[in-house]
């Protein structure tokens, strides 16, 4: 499977990364020999098996509806970059 | 060329649950930003979700009740994309096993829309411009809200019907209890995929979304302007482009919207922190034996049982609570019709001057029924009856102890309202002329008179019936 | 004995004793880290005053007679992507910057109130992605017993430390292999339990449905006591399974007798260094003596079990880490012009190149398109890898196996060839694809002189067997009880 730049690119900007040029191409030439290494999962015939997300049987884990206190707001903020009282800060969302 | 325009509904509805959808912090509405959240809801490294079961309880039994197939084993998928008011960077919904599929609700056009799914998800936060410091402030209160998203099948053919789908839709919720469903503060929300297609074609045109609308009367308008706007474009020989359009209050007109990215890819895949729900028989049957007796179930009864009009049964089953009212005064001894006029006529103004829903009055039934029997035994007259409710209505006032605290029993005692009588009588001699002349409008300006003298609480039958015995008196 | 030659269970029966105190096996630890840290660079954070004050507290309550546990006072290190309550978490990334949690862990709650004493957070790989801690941002981790070589990953910063004696016992995260394979590096044992059975609230995500916490310490007792204060059902973790917590540490006997274990054919072959096969096979002799039945048996499940991992652990990697971003907490960039290039620089110059390839590769094998061919095939994969385990379960009480298809390479070896990096995960990544408990324990030395490790695989839950054999091992041999000298493994 080859990976163009273009493809980098693509994933790139879903991931919110933006490689230099020379790094791109490496990732290009990387990625695509990991993947080429991966195609030995096709010589396994999964025709018939679910996809396994969850490895043990487990289901219907609940808790109950009722309120429990919040977090105190300075811890929440505490660590955030940019110092506010009230909020995370970032810059004009686009509408 | 005639023109059709096809509309499908994306709903989006805050479940009424107390707590979020992953975690403890409550939902309630308001509140400082960022002071019901935790690390759980802000996505901080190493928090983990855990599932509010009353969020699937009530997914289930929106299902039901719009008739859906409830899907037994369901699952989360996490679904990617960057924003702001999404802490983790991922929204936690369903795609690939959604908790309830191939609904139908019935409209009172006579059509049945055709529900495509119905899945959980968690609702994201706010953002707020601030201007003076020119960044936007995110506000996690909101994330991991439950929300039910409701797809419909594009089968609305017009403004009219999609109006209707949502009334239906907005009281099954409310009855149901799973929401209040209020499109002014956010816990009903719509977005309108709407394309046009040569009326007989089969094919569906390119459509656009339609999203920021705010009240049913956008969403009519709105369709309006979107289906003329495509129409005008096609008839021109423009292509129509797919794309999300902002619908403006102000301008009354959409506009396309920034595209953010050529085509999102969110790359759903199952989330591996929550595991799968599984709805058994027993708990499917609990839940059904749980759904109330829905808005149109009791309109056919009321009608049925009681022989009440088509428009006044519209009227009361309009909120869940006041037709609860109505049942419990009913079931207080309060005669069907009377019970319907003072909650359609006294309780829902009252409702309105207040800006209040049914459910936070705090006037019960038990005081209706009373004032109701008050004026049915001749105790106070209609028109009393009404004064003393304004008065007791706010805090459920007992209405005996008012009636008796102001004098105001009626007065059916023929000795004091004979009294009464010659009173005006002698006050008035060209009244009784002119009513001996022939002017009727003279007997009603006499019982005024006569009402006035008795402060109003007299028996307007015996009133009536001592003015004309006396008038044949004096002849 | 020296106290840092002493196991975490013989410190704590000293301390329990009233022979040394919790003060003074803090204080010693802080000594030998100050001494170490400078050569293997184990730590991120070292907590002075704050160890000093926790042990103080730990010896008050035990003069008050109360009874915490069996390792109450003992000093112990927490990996960095641990989180600790008002105590910088980095993940070893340059991303989280300061970032300091404002709650513990389940597991950190857990390990404090039993008299455990916090001494630091140890180095990693960055978000534990690699094998060989050497792409954290603080610097690389070097293996004890020879400082030219790494200690493994991505746990190689509390293997070093347990290996340095610089504490007692510390705890890692393995998504596949993290805990077990730097283990067998620094010639210590980890453990890896079964998925589910160690809450991970807390654990800041590599790849959710693969990662567990667990044990790194001289002895599989040591390991056992530890799991004895950490496993456990967590209603804070959705996936942690209802298990009770306690008694393994008590049903330790040693007794293998009747204990059938096989060997897998498949991680025997090609690629494996014939000094660590010897070393594995003699370990499988020692417990043949002790009353084993041992046999090899074929698993040619074995060549899916990196692929499956790679795109299952990228594809997970890629969504848990979107959540850095500059925002909320960590390091922001600057200079950026709008929001997505906030985003986009915080990013790029906060993650390193392993954790930005994964991301690639994860949001590749999730993107339209794609997701059927890689991923969907992964969890298929998966569900084949689970079975094959399962049956030879139906045969066999434990697996025996290599930890590593070598002892620890030299710095700067392992990294310009990732493809390389990934396929010496082998035996160890099947177990967290099928959330399988593994154990790794030191077994043997190479010629250089460099630990070699030996794997017990048990069947899901069967924590009990694994570490039952792992003990009845160190009561026959004494490879646990070796110390690095001065680094400079001959």
């Amino acid at each position: 499977m080859k990976i163009t730049e273009e493809m980098v690119d693509t994933i790139s900007a879903l991931s919110r990364l933006k490689l230099p040029e020379e790094e791109k191409v490496r990732m290009a030439g990387e990625l695509e020999r990991i993947l080429e290494y991966v195609e030995v999962l096709n010589t396994l015939d999964t025709a018939a098996v679910e996809p396994m997300s969850h490895v043990f049987p487990v289901k219907n884990v609940f808790r109950a509806d009722v309120v429990e206190p919040s977090a105190d707001r300075r811890d929440l903020l505490r660590n955030a970059p940019i110092p506010d009282e009230e909020a995370f800060l970032v810059p004009k969302t686009v509408e | 060329m005639t023109w059709e325009t096809v509309i499908g509904l994306e709903t989006h509805v805050e479940l009424a649950t107390r707590t979020k959808i992953f975690c403890a912090c409550t939902t309630e509405f308001g509140g400082a930003p960022n002071t019901h959240c935790c690390p759980v809801c802000t996505g901080m490294p190493g928090a983990l979700p855990v599932m509010n079961e009353k969020v699937l309880e009530f997914a289930v039994k929106a299902g039901l009740a719009l008739h859906c197939e409830i899907t037994r084993y369901s699952k989360f998928d996490r679904k990617n994309y960057f924003y702001p008011d999404l802490p983790k960077a991922y929204q936690v919904s369903q795609l690939y096993l959604p908790i309830a599929r191939n609904g139908a609700v019935p409209i009172k056009t006579g059509k049945t829309i055709r529900i495509h799914e119905l899945h959980m998800e968690e609702d994201a936060g706010k953002l707020v411009h601030d201007p003076w410091i020119d960044q936007t402030r995110a506000d996690y209160n909101r994330c991991g809200v439950p929300l039910i998203e409701i797809v419909t099948e594009p089968d609305f053919r017009s403004g009219e019907e999609v109006i209707a789908y949502l009334e239906k839709l907005r009281s099954t919720l409310q009855y149901l209890g799973v929401s209040d469903c209020k499109m002014q503060e956010g816990s009903l929300r719509c977005d309108v995929n709407l394309s046009v297609r040569p009326a007989g074609s089969q094919e569906l045109g390119t459509r656009t979304e339609m999203k920021n609308l705010n009240s049913f009367k956008a969403i009519a308008r709105a369709i309006a302007y979107e289906a003329r706007r495509q129409i005008e474009c096609m008839e021109e020989g423009k292509r129509i482009i797919q794309e999300t359009r902002r619908w403006d209050e102000n301008k009354d007109a959409t506009f396309a919207m920034r595209s953010k990215e050529n085509a999102q890819d969110y790359r759903y895949f199952p989330e591996p922190d929550i595991p799968p729900m599984e709805v058994t028989e027993d708990y499917l049957e609990r839940l059904k034996a749980e759904l109330p007796e829905l808005a149109e179930e009791k309109m056919a009864r009321y009608q049925r049982e009681w022989s009440l009009p088509a428009y006044d049964t519209e009227m009361i089953t309009g909120q869940k609570a006041l037709a609860d009212f109505f049942e419990e005064t009913v079931a207080l001894g309060a005669p069907p019709k009377q019970a319907a006029n003072w909650i359609m006529g006294e309780v829902l103004r009252q409702l309105s001057a207040g800006g209040m829903e049914a459910k936070d009055m705090a006037f019960t039934p038990r005081t209706l029924a009373r004032l109701i029997a008050l004026v049915q035994t001749g105790r106070l007259n209609r028109n009393t009856a009404v004064k003393v409710f304004d008065a007791v209505f706010a805090s459920d006032g007992d209405a005996d102890a008012y009636v008796k605290e102001h004098g105001l029993e009626q007065v059916s005692d023929s000795g004091l309202v004979a009294a009464a009588v010659e009173k005006v009588f002698s006050a008035n001699p060209k009244s009784i002329e002119d009513y001996r002349a022939g002017k009727e409008k003279a007997f009603g300006f006499l019982v005024g008179q006569v009402m006035r003298e008795l402060r109003g609480q007299a028996s307007p039958q015996v009133v009536n019936q001592i003015i004309r015995e006396r008038l044949e008196q004096v002849k | 004995m020296e106290l840092h030659a002493l196991t975490a269970l013989q410190l704590g029966e000293k301390i329990r004793a009233g022979e040394v105190s919790p003060v003074e096996a803090a204080q010693a630890a802080l000594d030998r880290v100050r001494q170490e840290q400078g050569r293997n660079n184990a730590f991120i954070t070292v907590l002075g005053d704050a160890a000093l004050s926790e042990a103080l507290e730990t010896e008050k309550q035990l003069r008050a007679g109360a009874r915490l546990s069996p390792l109450a006072g003992v000093p112990m290190g927490l990996k960095d992507n641990i989180c600790t309550k008002g105590i910088k978490t980095s993940c070893a990334s340059k991303i989280l910057g300061d970032f300091a949690p404002p709650y513990d862990a389940t597991l950190v709650q857990r390990l404090r109130a039993a008299g455990g004493v916090l001494l630091g957070k140890l180095n990693m790989d960055e978000f534990a992605m690699g094998s060989t801690s050497e792409t954290s941002f603080y610097g690389p981790v070097r293996n004890p017993w020879d400082l030219t070589r790494v200690p493994g990953g991505s746990s190689g910063g509390a293997a070093a430390a347990v290996a340095a004696g610089e504490c007692w016992y510390a705890v890692g995260s393995d998504t596949g292999g993290s805990i077990r394979q730097p283990a067998a590096y620094c010639g210590v044992t980890g453990m890896k339990p079964t998925y589910g059975t160690v809450s991970r609230y807390g654990l800041v995500a590599y790849a959710s449905s693969l990662d567990q916490m667990g044990p790194i310490a001289r002895t599989a007792a040591d390991c056992a006591a530890v799991l004895d204060l950490i496993m456990g059902r967590d209603r804070r973790d959705g996936t942690s399974l209802e298990v009770e917590s306690g008694g393994l540490l008590a049903g330790l006997t040693g007794d293998v007798r009747g204990m059938k274990i096989g060997l897998p054919a498949d991680c025997f072959g090609e690629g494996l260094e014939p000094e660590v096969r010897a070393c594995v096979l003699a370990a499988a002799d020692v417990l043949r003596a002790r009353g084993a039945q041992v046999e090899e048996f074929a698993l040619p499940i074995m060549r899916y079990v990196v692929p499956a991992y790679y795109m299952i652990a990228a594809a997970e990697a890629s969504s848990n880490l979107s959540r850095f971003d500059g925002v909320k907490y960590g390091w922001r960039a600057e200079g950026y012009e709008d929001l997505t290039d906030l985003y986009s620089k915080t990013r790029t110059e906060g993650f390193g190149s392993e954790v930005k390839r994964r991301i690639l590769l994860g949001a590749f094998v999730l993107s339209a398109g794609y997701y059927d061919a890689y991923y969907k095939k992964a969890l298929q994969v998966k569900a084949v890898i689970k079975r094959a385990y399962d049956e030879a379960f139906e045969k066999y009480d434990l697996l025996l196996t290599p930890v590593a298809p070598s002892t620890a390479p030299r710095l700067g070896e392992s990294l310009d060839d990732p493809l390389k990096m990934y396929l010496s995960d082998i035996y160890t990544v099947p177990l967290n694809l099928a959330g399988l408990p593994g154990l790794s324990m030191p077994c043997g030395f190479d010629g250089g002189g460099m630990p070699i490790g030996a794997q017990l695989i048990g069947p899901a839950l069967g924590e009990a067997k694994v570490l039952g054999a792992a003990h009845a091992f160190q009561l026959d041999t004494d490879y646990h009880t070796k110390m690095p000298k001065g680094g400079d493994a001959q």
